[in-house]
């Protein structure tokens, strides 16, 4: 892994590493779960992101230098940008929710896209996540087509509102009878919609643009 | 060969029985999918983690029970973090009991919640063995010359 990073560095953007053509996102991932770490960085992987995952939210700020020393901007310590971040909600001490909060507070920090991860489908909890800036709420267990999705989103532009937004339908496995999937979102940020309808209503998109979520009963 | 032929049948057909009766759902293919020949362990190594995880917690769990005065949010916790690790690896049995489970802990009810407890931890011990059977099956249809079937 290292060697790789070594490889890269030699191309480096202003947003994203190049290798051969095809931008490498780096991604942090921040979760308490040891299971749930090993999977999230494998779906990076498997999708061509840099990882580096951390425990916690307090790792999480040292690795973006924020507790430490300043102006290191959105660079780990180990001299690599970070272009998204990836936090479980709940974690011991502090929560995806705080560690979002302390990002979005931080003039160096505040333009890397953050989305959060969560088992649980909390309507005021989803919503007070995207006001605060998140770009995503996902639903756990995160999967391949989310994390496809997110790359995608980031590579376009962070944070930008692309008109044609792809309303991609987020099927979040209706036929999956035991979690209360609520909540599905479209990869527009700040949009949330009811789970009786995973479908996108093709009249959203004029809806994408805003920041706000919108929920839809 | 019959041999490898049989051995991949029993493999599909055992795989297929652990999702049919719910041991399993659509998370444990996509663990599956994320597993390739740069990564042939991927799954066995997140379920071991898992098997790791899940005897810590379903331990502490039972010592925090046991307290003359339970601390319910801490019951709580280690459930909470039991039931997003068996919801990442597919184990959808035990992460139905630990909805209930929750339940219990938030009615502050301690036998209610020691019944859960032995149910996760029975649920659990079924899941461990279904999925070391799958796993020797597996390295048995390998070793025979086959490869993991994916359903």
């Amino acid at each position: 892994m290292e060697t790789a990073r070594q490889v890269f560095r030699r191309n480096l953007q202003e947003n994203v590493e190049v290798c051969d053509g095809s931008p490498e996102l780096h991604v942090l991932a921040v979760d308490d779960s040891l299971v749930d770490r090993k999977v999230i960085e494998r779906l990076l992987k498997i999708s061509s992101c840099k990882v580096t995952s951390v425990e916690s939210g307090t790792r999480a700020l040292q690795y973006l230098g924020l507790d430490g020393e300043k102006g290191k901007g959105s660079v780990g310590f180990d001299g690599l940008k970070v272009n998204l971040i990836m936090t479980d909600y709940s974690m011991p001490g502090m929560t995806g929710y705080e560690l979002l909060k302390k990002i979005k507070e931080s003039s160096v920090l505040k333009e890397i896209p953050v989305v959060i991860m969560s088992s649980e489908n909390i309507l005021t909890r989803i919503d007070r996540c995207l006001e605060e800036g998140a770009e995503e709420y996902l639903v756990k267990p995160v999967k391949l087509s989310d994390v496809k999705r997110l790359k995608d989103f980031i590579m376009r532009g962070e944070g930008k509102d692309s008109g044609e937004t792809r309303i991609r339908k987020r099927r979040r496995r209706d036929d999956h009878s035991s979690l209360p999937q609520s909540v599905t979102l479209s990869s527009s940020p700040a949009l949330a919609c009811d789970p009786s309808s995973t479908l996108m209503p093709s009249s959203a998109p004029s809806a994408c643009s805003s920041k706000r979520a919108k929920l839809c009963i | 060969m019959d041999g490898v032929v049989q051995l991949q049948k029993q493999l599909v057909d055992y795989t297929a029985s652990l999702f049919h009766e719910g041991f399993l759902d659509e998370q444990f293919n996509q663990l599956q999918q994320l597993q390739d020949e740069s990564n042939p362990d991927f799954v066995v190594e997140v379920v071991s983690l898992f098997f790791e995880d899940s005897e810590r917690l379903l331990n502490e769990l039972g010592k925090t029970l046991e307290q003359k005065t339970v601390d319910f949010k801490k019951v709580d916790a280690h459930v909470h973090q039991l039931k997003g690790s068996s919801s990442s690896i597919g184990a959808q049995r035990v992460q139905k009991l630990c909805i209930a489970f929750r339940n219990c802990c938030e009615e502050l009810n301690t036998e209610g919640c020691l019944k859960c407890l032995q149910q996760v931890k029975h649920e659990y011990s079924l899941v461990k063995n279904k999925l070391e059977t799958l796993f020797k099956l597996e390295q048995q249809t390998i070793a025979a010359g086959g490869s993991i079937p994916t359903l």
